[in-house]
């Protein structure tokens, strides 16, 4: 279990250079190691979108992708959503439609719903539907979650 | 001065570190030099130990302990909010699967995990019930052994934990004036809590006493527990209690608690247990229910009687389940005026994973059987399902439940509102079907809730309160209710909870209690300021205390008005200082009532639903749901409509997809998100529609009641009646599957 990989890969904008565990997930590189603990885990099993991150402009679970495997890739975590330090527009606009409940599962819905912006800049309710699909809420606050996903796209581009 | 902070959608308290990753959930909470600890288990549910052997584990480098039952305190001890029948770790037998038998404690998770595979149990598997007919069968072997009951528990030779008999009038007698009489049987399935936040605990020794961190919705019943099993005062017992990423019930009570505080105490050192959700479903579920009713109605479809006989499956421990039993079942015969009713409630034992309280606690599982019944009646006298309801429906003030609180709420608005957003009575195409359910549950039957509010120098302001936020919002509904008493802008409150060596003692965060009765006590607290202040403002402006009124941020003098915060500045002299005000919300119990007190008040429920069935496969396409619940008033709409939503569509999973499934081990086999499906954004209804009713008449601050749990009561049968009007055919089973359906459709019946 000693065995070591060299990573290099950058995180929010911040690149790391460190040694970590080959079986470290990047789930647990970025929980454990880095101490980013926004970045959710539940199933484990790629089921329900904790986990969430974007990884060069894609969502993945992280913790179906072991860390080694991020090596010379570019993360983005829910903590790298921020944008000079305030909430951009669709954390803010998760705040104003009270998508968030219990909050756990948030930030992987906001990963999964960046990712969507990113790629559909003007999406419909079942794009949004479609996108989220792999971020259980066991709240279920799925319509106001949807809603915001709406609101900042079109403040973002109306 | 006045700020209108009642009946305003702010954003929730704490909202901004759950968009940020900022929140700080159990997982989160870093501890120096902690170990971390897995279970072991068995893998079948009944077993006899016959030999644990840990040499192997404790051998591999950094495992630093290994417990099995030997190692406890003997005997070792049991706990539970019911009957203390659950043993801290498995003594001697394994009575359902994932119960731990041993633990260990290693420098990482991965030894850890290495080191329990290491752990050898010798054990003999024994056949398992995880049935209720296979429970109550007279040749059942017993779930427990009778020395853990209660000495003169005249049920301790059975698998019933408990019996409880309600009602009133004459039963028989009203069935043999009955122009009809439709008797029938409703399963309700297993299914769990599924929290996305996992469960778990972290505790470490802390000076001559212990403090423990977990997810936990009562950390108060939690640090109670806890000291009686370690034999500690509560006052070297802390608790604390992060907010919870969901609890839905299932983290009211404490599991692998106290195993973690003997662990962190014989190593010295923090431990730390965090489940997977696989050992979260073997730790907590709803109650299944088997429920056999018998409805008399009239010709002209009032109610004659209601005859239930209750099953409900609990586990192998009692844990809160003979409550959710009891009260579950208290109102079985619906909020209705029905003259004669018969309830026997039974408890039943099994060899399965310990049930314990669930949003709705107990009354979905009644719900579904006398609303669909009802129906029956209604098809058969030919009267219209939404006016049998309104017919029978309790109105303000009538003692629908002999001797307990009466109707709170003009209910049949709540169903005439449902009934027109769902257009009940107009014409459907092919294969869709409508249907309308009512529910009513009771709120905390008794209850203490105490709060501390502090107006700092500088007009700002803190709560202190026991209550656990677990996504209900009691965070920003308590700083509403504070900031419209004492004139502080919501930014400029903040909310402090989850530690009691901090916050004064909450009875409980359930039952929808908390806007209630911790609300009622921070509004006592800012009452308290209220009269400090009134004080205050007599000796600075020397006018006699009779002459001011202070409410909602406003002091009013003979000739003039000022704000509770520029009043309260004046009067803190150059030492600066504070105004701390005490505040308590109590709902006292009555003696020889069957459930220990009445009613606090009523969630009322309203649902109704439009239904299409493809009917090649049986699959179901909610169309319209529509949930009305009476709040009496909503202290924020905003999150109001989250816990509807929610609720809703909580209830349309149970509905629809979720149930464990056994093996022939009486194993779970579906354990975990793969196999036990919940809904997603993919399975919403094309239309979700949720309103309340508002006329002020709940006990709480301002008019309010509870409303947390409405919105799942009735979905079921809401949908099982969507059903049968599309396909003609009653299904008294769930989920209702594609196969359920299907089949339904090909049998007809």
């Amino acid at each position: 279990m000693s065995d070591r990989f060299p990573l290099d890969l950058t995180v929010n904008g911040q690149r790391h250079q460190v040694d970590v565990p080959v079986y470290h997930t990047l789930l647990d590189f970025l929980r454990d190691d880095l101490g980013l603990t926004g970045t959710k885990e539940c199933c484990v099993v790629g089921e329900c979108g904790a986990c969430t991150v974007i990884v060069d402009g894609r969502t993945v679970n992280s913790c179906l992708m072991l860390a080694v495997e991020a090596d010379g890739c570019e993360v983005i975590t829910v903590e790298g959503l921020a944008v000079d330090g305030k909430p951009n527009p669709l954390q803010r606009a998760f705040l104003d439609h009270g998508s968030a409940q219990c909050g756990f599962c948030i930030p992987g819905q906001l990963m999964s719903a960046q990712g969507l912006l990113m790629e559909n800049p003007h999406p419909t309710a079942e794009d949004v539907h479609e996108a989220l699909a792999g971020n259980l809420c066991r709240c279920a606050g799925y319509e106001q979650i949807t809603e915001a996903v709406l609101a900042a796209a079109e403040e973002v581009a109306p | 001065m006045t700020i209108e902070a009642i009946g305003t959608s702010y954003a929730r308290t704490g909202g901004l570190e759950r968009v940020t990753g900022a929140q700080q959930y159990l997982a989160d909470i870093k501890v120096n030099d902690v170990l971390q600890v897995k279970l072991v288990t068995v893998p079948c549910a009944r077993a006899r130990i016959i030999s644990i052997d840990t040499s192997a584990a404790a051998a591999l480098p950094g495992v630093r302990l290994v417990v099995t039952a030997d190692d406890l305190p003997q005997p070792v001890p049991r706990f539970g909010p019911h009957a203390e029948d659950r043993p801290v770790i498995a003594v001697g037998r394994v009575n359902y699967h994932g119960e731990p038998v041993a633990a260990v404690a290693a420098e990482t998770k991965e030894i850890a995990e290495a080191a329990a595979r290491l752990v050898e149990v010798e054990y003999e598997e024994l056949p398992a019930v995880v049935t209720v007919d296979a429970a109550l069968a007279p040749d059942a072997f017993l779930v427990q052994d009778p020395a853990i009951r209660r000495p003169d528990d005249p049920l301790a030779e059975t698998n019933m934990f408990s019996e409880h008999r309600f009602g009133w009038g004459e039963v028989e007698a009203a069935a043999a004036e009955a122009d009809l009489i439709v008797e029938n049987t409703y399963e309700y399935p297993m299914v769990t809590q599924f929290a996305i936040e996992p469960h778990g605990c972290i505790a470490a020794p802390d000076g001559d006493g212990i403090v423990v961190w977990s997810t936990i919705q009562h950390p108060f019943q939690l640090q109670k527990i806890l000291a009686k099993v370690l034999g500690m005062p509560l006052a070297k017992v802390r608790v604390i209690a992060p907010d919870l990423g969901g609890g839905f019930g299932g983290k009211q009570w404490p599991n692998v608690q106290p195993l973690c505080a003997f662990m962190a105490l014989k190593a010295g050192r923090p431990v730390r247990l965090v489940m997977t959700l696989e050992e979260a479903f073997q730790a907590v579920r709803r109650t299944s229910a088997k429920v056999h009713i018998r409805t008399g109605v009239k010709k002209d479809g009032s109610l004659a009687f209601e005859d239930i006989v209750s099953n409900f499956l609990v586990g192998a421990y009692a844990d809160i389940a003979d409550r959710v039993v009891s009260k579950g079942n208290y109102l079985a015969a619906g909020p209705y005026n029905v003259p004669a009713v018969r309830i026997i409630a039974r408890g039943v034992l099994s060899n399965t994973p310990p049930a314990t309280a669930m949003r709705g606690f107990g009354v979905p599982e009644t719900a579904w059987a006398r609303e669909m019944n009802l129906d029956d009646c209604a098809l058969a006298l030919g009267i219209d399902r939404l006016e049998i309801r309104l017919r029978n429906l309790a109105r303000y003030q009538d003692e629908f439940v002999p001797g307990d609180t009466p109707a709170d709420g003009r209910w049949e608005q709540t169903v005439q509102r449902a009934a027109e957003l769902i257009d009940w009575g107009e014409p459907l195409p092919p294969n869709c079907g409508r249907g309308i359910a009512v529910a009513a549950k009771s709120g905390p039957t008794t209850g203490l809730s105490y709060s501390i509010v502090r107006l700092l120098g500088d007009g700002s302001a803190i709560v202190f309160s026991g209550t656990s936020d677990m996504g209900q919002g009691a965070r920003t509904v308590f700083a509403q209710i504070a900031a419209e008493e004492l004139g502080v802008p919501m930014e400029k409150m903040a909310v402090v909870m989850g530690d009691t060596a901090v916050v004064p003692y909450d009875q409980q965060t359930s039952a929808s209690r908390s806007t209630v009765l911790m609300g009622t006590a921070v509004l006592n607290a800012c009452r308290d300021i209220q009269g400090q202040i009134r004080s205050v403002a007599s000796r600075l402006y020397g006018v006699d205390e009779e002459a001011i009124t202070v409410d909602r941020g406003v002091v009013r003098l003979p000739d003039k008005e000022l704000s509770v915060v520029e009043v309260a500045k004046a009067g803190l002299g150059k030492m600066g200082g504070e105004y701390v005000g005490k505040g308590m919300g109590r709902k006292d119990a009555v003696p020889g009532h069957p459930l220990q007190g009445t009613a606090a008040f009523f969630e009322f429920n309203c649902t109704a639903i439009e239904v299409q069935v493809d009917p090649g496969t049986g699959e179901l396409t909610v169309l319209r749901h529509v949930t009305v619940g009476d709040t009496g008033k909503s202290l924020n709409p905003m999150q109001v409509r989250g816990q509807d939503d929610g609720a809703a569509i909580q209830g349309l999973g149970h509905a629809m997809m979720e149930h464990y499934i056994f093996d022939e081990h009486g194993r779970v086999r579906n354990l975990g998100a793969i196999d036990y499906r919940i809904p997603t954004s993919k399975d919403l209804p094309l239309e979700l529609i949720s309103e309340q009713i508002e006329n002020g008449d709940g006990p709480g601050p301002y008019g309010a009641k509870g409303v947390s749990e409405g919105a799942i009561l009735c979905v079921a049968p809401a949908l099982g009646a969507a059903v049968r009007d599309a396909i003609g055919v009653a299904i008294r089973d769930l989920p209702l599957s594609p196969e359920r359906v299907w089949r339904a459709m090909r049998d007809g019946k």
